[in-house]
């Protein structure tokens, strides 16, 4: 046994030696070897978006049963830090609510791919003690936002909420000051339903709102919605259904008026599944479906399509794969929606073509 | 930290620094000058330090800087969408909130260390001084909760409806004086304790002269105590000036985060250690991030120019006659 252990390095450097010299056909059978070889843990660094950070962690927790020598450890800087940290390629994979332009895309050392992982949503909340539901047209929303609408007993607001008794207040808009990807996707939901919108503010992780009180994030926003009366804004869902807020339910593109679940939220990325491009890269706000809630997106991890190494390309490759397959399960209990099968089947595929010198890094049986 | 303090001192250390070269060069012992080479060394460290902070800084802040120029300083529009880029609305910020933060603290640190030096009684004063100087040991984001919980419904419910027809605006409670109020609470430790410490270094003999002559205690307090602890004093609100600009935390949690000028103090508003904060992590436009870095340049020049302002006014200070009453 003791004899065994102290080969091992030299087993497996000469396999790794061998595989340069050894011929095309062979090469998948050595790497097969060298990962056999070693029993040395395999660290994968990740890094990025704070959104998706509660279901990574879990996942990585849970990988480690599946595969107890793979250690991933995942730093939630944001989704710029991590877009930055994976083009610098100080880390193995990255972490991203938002897409890279084709632009950010140009400067990449290598084909970078977006593998969508998980679907969050965005809501609006609100702050009013005498009203417990809200329901909210794509036009309101937007001229809430815009500040078109100054007070909480404006008519446009009262012929949808019959019900609801609405106090004479001045509503308070609060948003989040810091960049964020919750605020790329909102501002894209409302860019692609108000014309006044995309003109006048535009898309963005930052943006210049026109009205409101900033919030320095996600339990800013929710702190200060807490504890002003009156006041309203947009926090990720698992926030808003964390701290108790109460929310709003958003009208979407079919006429319906929908409140964010997670079967909802799934269902924007079920009907949209289609139009999913090659590159994976979707914006899924204002969806088709009749039961789709219109505020969600994906959230991406980023890698490189060639890995350098094999063993870590390997280990990533299998942990990505396990990750849209039994991992989506661990998704309900934290509050983030399951990707759809429609998606999953186009994922796979990006998947497959993950690849170390041109060999793919995921086995055939998969 | 000490501040020199009277004549005595004064030249007992001008004394000791006429001796310093004389004794190095008097014994040639290699230890001492390896000694002396080291500490050197890592004095000039710090310049060189803030040199490389000052170079990298403009360095990645070169996009920006050759897109606005000058613009960049009197610029008030901040729109990362659109990529139009002006700073001013922050410099305000930064120095509205501050400088109000002095005003509200100012007077009342001067009168803790008043109290604390001259009048209380010593279980009171050791006690009491206790408690100050552990306020300054509250991490800022603890400031920054109890100011968005506490503070901000108090202002908003309370207080500044009764401000709002002096000062217009509106009362939100995430404003400019809520953050100068978290500001004062927390430059309020550091010039009580340094006031403090400078006061009680007078010597005794200069208020047993004033009550000698039939001085008040609050005679004696003003013509032997303040004159002579007046440059400490000065230091002692630059220390404060100096946490309140660079402050980003509590700050960016109260101040309502909106790149807007706005005379009324009742109104948002928005500093640059906040925006750095909050827009630096998700940034990726190339020339968001040199904007970023340039409020970072300004907020480095902003900070020591205010520094040496005040260094420059201690000197003004301390070489004014003291037998003129003056603070």
């Amino acid at each position: 046994m003791k004899y065994a252990q102290l080969l091992l390095p030299f087993i497996a450097v000469f396999a790794l030696g061998c595989e340069k010299s050894a011929p095309v056909g062979e090469k998948a059978a050595t790497l097969h070897l060298a990962t056999i070889a070693s029993e040395e843990p395999i660290d994968l660094q990740g890094a990025g978006a704070t959104f998706p950070y509660p279901l990574y962690s879990k996942w990585i927790a849970e990988f480690q049963k599946v595969d107890p020598r793979v250690r991933i450890n995942y730093q939630s800087i944001g989704s710029g830090g991590g877009i930055r940290q994976i083009v610098e390629r100080t880390v193995d994979f990255g972490a991203s609510d938002a897409t890279m332009s084709d632009e950010e895309l140009a400067k990449t050392p290598g084909k970078l791919l977006h593998i969508p992982m998980t679907l969050g949503a965005v809501v609006v909340t609100f702050n009013l003690p005498e009203v417990a539901q809200l329901r909210l047209s794509r036009q309101l929303v937007a001229a809430i936002f815009l500040g078109e609408i100054k007070e909480w007993n404006d008519p446009r607001l009262a012929k949808l909420n019959p019900g609801a008794r609405l106090p004479a207040k001045p509503l308070t808009v609060v948003y989040r000051s810091d960049g964020s990807g919750t605020t790329a996707v909102f501002t894209e939901y409302l860019s692609s339903i108000s014309a006044a919108w995309k003109e006048r503010v535009g898309a963005g992780k930052s943006v210049k709102f026109p009205v409101g009180l900033g919030a320095k994030g996600n339990e800013g926003v929710a702190g200060q919605i807490k504890t002003s009366a009156a006041t309203i804004g947009y926090v990720e869902l698992a926030y808003a259904k964390q701290t108790a807020l109460s929310y709003a339910a958003i009208e979407n593109r079919a006429g319906n008026f929908i409140e964010p679940e997670l079967k909802t939220i799934t269902a924007s990325a079920a009907s949209t599944a289609g139009e999913m491009p090659d590159d994976l890269r979707l914006s899924i706000v204002d969806a088709v479906g009749a039961d789709a809630y219109p505020i969600a997106a994906y959230s991406y991890i980023l890698v490189y399509q060639n890995q350098r190494d094999a063993l870590k390309g390997k280990a990533l490759a299998r942990f990505l794969w396990w990750a849209v397959h039994e991992g989506q399960r661990f998704g309900p209990s934290l509050h983030y929606a399951p990707l759809p099968v429609e998606a999953v089947s186009k994922i796979e595929r990006k998947l497959r073509s993950l690849s170390y010198k041109g060999t793919s890094l995921l086995d055939d049986k998969k | 930290m000490r501040f020199t303090v009277g004549r005595e001192s004064d030249e007992r250390d001008a004394g000791r620094l006429r001796l310093w070269p004389a004794a190095i060069g008097a014994e040639v012992n290699l230890g001492d000058r390896l000694f002396r080479i080291l500490t050197a060394a890592f004095a000039a460290l710090i310049v060189l330090m803030l040199a490389a902070m000052a170079i990298q800084m403009t360095r990645a802040s070169a996009l920006s800087l050759s897109r606005f120029g000058f613009g960049f300083l009197v610029g008030t529009d901040w729109d990362p969408v659109r990529e139009s880029f002006g700073a001013l609305p922050f410099i305000y910020g930064t120095i509205a909130s501050s400088l109000l933060a002095l005003i509200i603290a100012v007077p009342i640190s001067l009168a803790i260390a008043i109290y604390l030096s001259e009048l209380s009684a010593a279980p009171v004063r050791r006690s009491l001084g206790f408690v100050v100087e552990l306020l300054a040991a509250i991490p800022s984001v603890v400031f920054g909760l109890w100011g968005v919980f506490v503070l901000a419904p108090l202002l908003r419910d309370r207080i500044e409806p009764a401000l709002v027809p002096f000062f217009g605006g509106t009362a939100n409670g995430f404003d400019l004086l809520a953050a100068a109020i978290i500001l004062a609470i927390m430059i309020l430790p550091t010039i009580s304790s340094v006031s403090r410490d400078v006061m009680a270094a007078v010597p005794k003999s200069q208020r047993e002269g004033a009550l000698a002559l039939g001085a008040t205690r609050w005679e004696t307090v003003r013509v032997a105590v303040l004159p002579s602890a007046r440059s400490g004093i000065v230091g002692a609100i630059i220390l404060g000036l100096g946490r309140a600009l660079g402050e980003t935390m509590a700050v960016t949690m109260v101040i309502g985060n909106r790149g807007e000028i706005s005379l009324s103090i009742l109104d948002p508003s928005y500093s640059m250690a906040a925006v750095i904060a909050n827009e630096y992590t998700e940034a990726t436009g190339e020339l968001h991030l040199a904007a970023l870095s340039e409020i970072t340049l300004l907020l480095f020049i902003v900070t020591l120019a205010l520094n040496a302002a005040a260094r420059f006014l201690v000197w003004r200070v301390a070489r004014l006659p003291g037998e003129k009453n003056r603070l």
